[in-house]
């Protein structure tokens, strides 16, 4: 049985990644997959803490792996919309670094 | 019951001063004066067809029209009342309200703003109204406050001219003083009564004789400050004199025949809580009679025609306050009427003066009118014999009920009878000398140009209006015809309250007895041989203020000269008005400006107010602009401050800060 704490750290090691991931990179599509690995990081925690709670309350409980569903749709559909809008920008603006596109209109 | 449709007395003219108001200016003038005549008729039928059926009502007779503030148990309601006092109120208002406006098609006939002047009128005699019909202190309050706006208009009706808005201000001003007195009277009266309605508190003060001073002292005094205001007396009638910068249809309407006695009928009206306080009588009956001697000895040395009259209503309505005083209210009124008669008809028959010479005010620049304007100086010469008591006319009638009521009045009535016929002595003197000055001798109006034009500047005298020069010439008949009838009622109007003591009746006074005469053990016994004596006396008295102004006016024209030299420093106390207004200058309005203009207006206003809205607008627009550079655009920056914030939040909970205490 491998401690909770493990997974916590994993995913806390993950998270601080994709933070460190966001606010370094300039590429839009390398900042969008720093988001990716955020969501992700939560997904984990979400999944090792649903475990560790059945594991306690002798119940199984799924509280926590529905919300990973949730996320991931939402990661999904922000997936999809998400490439749609840098396509756009890349046509509008022949670029793809955040720190040339600080202008709300395209 | 009969329904008298009282609350149409005051509308009729509210009607014609919107009409004329809104209206007026692009309506041709015929309609304009139509307009005006039937707005101050009206009410003049209706207060006759009153009269005619008056025998027949049940007093007093209260109309409510619909409740008007309504508050848990208090509430006021546009009610009117009709009682005697009301109607000779309501006569002599509609009467000689309705003459002037007649007088003032002539007079006001080649101003600019003839619709304004008709529509201001009207207004007034709208809040007139509805002050004498008011059956409780609210409503008598509306019409109190109105009348003064409407005087205010009145006064600023030449507001191009400085000293004509000036004296518009003073007034209203002024008069506020004492309206801040009757306010506080209404406060007292809801806190101990819980009404306002003249019949609840004069009820629950008849049922509780054991009121005695105190409370009804304080009230009685707030209301005797209010009436000072409005009825120019000691210590607040500077304002008096300066109103007379107003048309002088204006002065005669407001400033001498109604308006200003507004403060004596509130007296008389509320007379149940005067006579509950002898402390609060003694005071209007020393008011009365100060100002009645100082605003006389003050009329003598003026040279300004309107100025004399105005300082002798000023003093007349001294003796309103005297005999209110003296709780001989009845005759208090009574000399309220016969002044309204032949102060009016002064006021009006020296319009026609100024009319006559073109807008000349000052009786150093007239004399030798005599022959040349004779219905003005008939007129004039009934109203002159009225006020100075010349039996039988009105004034000598009404000024010694009032004496005749002094000298039996058990509170120190000898001296206030003895102050009384001294201004009375007084009052003949200044009449006669205005009379003489004015009618009499060579006539100085091309010799003096040049003097008059120096005194303009000097006394601050103006030319009522632009008139073109043109030869003296008498008034038209519209002028002259009001001018004849008030003539006839002051000849004639003292007979309806003829004492007894020379063998009338005094229908005025029993007519009045039961609403406006003090309790019987406060009216002593009457003594028929001492009022015949003492209206010998007074005939004497006047008769000598003739005497005197006969010869110093007219047999020895040098003499005056001669007396002002001698006495120089009497007489320039005299002619700068005891330095009243400039004590009052120094004393108050000075300070007062001081604290407007520096302590609150800059030191409050300016730094205070100003300074604090400044400050904190000023602070958020600097905030403002610091914090806007956060939102610089730049994602990565926006998420470096979330990344810190959510970081610096980790690292207080780590330390052991919650976030309870936004739960709890």
């Amino acid at each position: 049985m491998v401690p909770i704490a493990y997974y916590l750290v994993l995913s806390a090691v993950l998270f601080s990644i994709g933070v460190a991931a966001f606010l370094i990179k300039r590429n839009i599509i390398t900042v969008f997959l720093s988001i990716e690995l955020m969501l992700n990081a939560v997904n984990l925690t979400f999944v090792a803490f649903s475990r560790q709670w059945s594991q306690v309350s002798g119940h199984l409980q799924v509280n926590g792996q529905i919300f990973v569903f949730f996320v991931m749709v939402v990661a999904a559909a922000e997936a999809a919309v998400g490439l749609a809008i840098i396509i756009a920008v890349f046509r509008a603006r022949n670029t793809l670094n955040v720190d040339q596109i600080d202008l709300m209109k395209l | 019951m009969t329904d008298l449709h009282l609350w149409l007395i005051p509308l009729v003219p509210l009607a014609g001063f919107l009409v004329n108001g809104l209206l007026g200016r692009k309506a041709p003038k015929p309609v304009v004066t139509a307009v005006a005549l039937i707005g101050s008729l009206i009410p003049l039928l209706q207060v006759s067809a009153i009269v005619l059926k008056f025998g027949s009502l049940t007093l007093p007779h209260i109309e409510t029209v619909g409740t008007w503030i309504q508050a848990d148990t208090f509430h006021a309601d546009f009610s009117f009342q009709l009682d005697q006092l009301t109607l000779v109120m309501l006569s002599v208002v509609t009467g000689v309200g309705f003459l002037i406006h007649v007088y003032s098609v002539g007079y006001m006939g080649p101003e600019e703003g003839y619709w304004r002047f008709f529509a201001y009128m009207n207004l007034f005699l709208f809040f007139m109204l509805t002050l004498v019909l008011a059956e409780n202190f609210l409503l008598m309050f509306v019409g109190w406050e109105g009348v003064g706006l409407a005087s205010y208009l009145l006064i600023g009706f030449y507001y191009t001219r400085d000293s004509a808005a000036n004296a518009g201000k003073k007034a209203f001003i002024v008069n506020r003083i004492g309206d801040v007195g009757f306010l506080l009277a209404m406060f007292l009266l809801i806190q101990h009564f819980g009404t306002l309605s003249f019949g609840g508190v004069f009820g629950a003060i008849a049922t509780n004789p054991a009121w005695q001073g105190g409370f009804l002292t304080a009230i009685a005094l707030f209301l005797v400050l209010g009436a000072t205001g409005k009825s120019a007396q000691i210590p607040l009638y500077v304002w008096l004199p300066d109103a007379m910068e107003g048309p002088t249809p204006v002065s005669a309407l407001i400033h001498a025949a109604t308006m200003v006695t507004a403060g004596v009928y509130m007296i008389a009206r509320t007379h149940v809580i005067f006579d509950r306080s002898s402390f609060a009588l003694a005071v209007v009956a020393i008011i009365g009679v100060a100002t009645a001697l100082f605003a006389a000895t003050i009329g003598m040395v003026q040279t300004d025609i309107k100025r004399v009259l105005a300082y002798s209503t000023i003093s007349q309505l001294g003796y309103m306050f005297l005999g209110c005083g003296v709780a001989a209210y009845s005759a208090g009124i009574f000399h309220l009427v016969t002044h309204a008669f032949f102060k009016a008809l002064l006021f009006l028959a020296a319009g026609s003066v100024i009319h006559a010479l073109s807008g000349e005010q000052d009786m150093r620049a007239m004399g030798g009118l005599r022959r040349k304007i004779p219905i003005t100086f008939w007129t004039m010469t009934a109203a002159v014999l009225a006020i100075a008591g010349c039996p039988p006319l009105a004034g000598f009638v009404s000024k010694d009920e009032i004496l005749y009521q002094a000298f039996i009045s058990p509170n120190g009535g000898k001296i206030l009878w003895a102050v009384g016929l001294l201004t009375a002595g007084l009052t003949s003197f200044y009449m006669f000398r205005l009379w003489y000055l004015t009618f009499f001798g060579e006539s100085r109006a091309q010799a003096s140009e040049a003097a008059a034009v120096h005194a303009r500047s000097d006394t601050k005298l103006v030319l009522e209006a632009e008139h073109h020069a043109h030869p003296v010439h008498e008034s038209p008949w519209v002028m002259l015809g009001p001018l004849v009838i008030l003539a006839i009622f002051s000849v004639i109007g003292g007979w309806m309250g003829w004492p007894e003591g020379l063998g009338g009746s005094n229908w005025f006074s029993r007519f009045l007895e039961s609403i406006a005469s003090a309790v019987p053990a406060a009216s002593p016994a009457g003594n028929h041989q001492v009022e015949l004596i003492l209206a010998l006396v007074s005939t004497l008295v006047a008769a000598a203020g003739w005497l005197v102004a006969h010869v110093m006016y007219y047999a020895k024209p040098e003499l005056p000269g001669r007396v002002a030299a001698q006495f120089h420093a009497v007489y320039s106390l005299l002619k700068n008005k005891y330095w009243v207004d400039e004590i009052y200058g120094a004393l108050i309005v000075a300070p007062v400006l001081f604290m407007a203009r520096w302590v609150l207006g800059v030191l409050i206003d300016r730094g205070l107010i100003d300074g604090g809205t400044l400050t904190a607008g000023y602070s958020a627009q600097g905030l403002g602009a610091l914090v806007a550079r956060i939102q610089s655009g730049n994602i990565r920056s926006y998420a470096g401050w979330l990344a810190l914030f959510a970081a610096a939040l980790l690292a207080a909970s780590w330390f052991g800060w919650t976030t309870h205490f936004l739960l709890r």
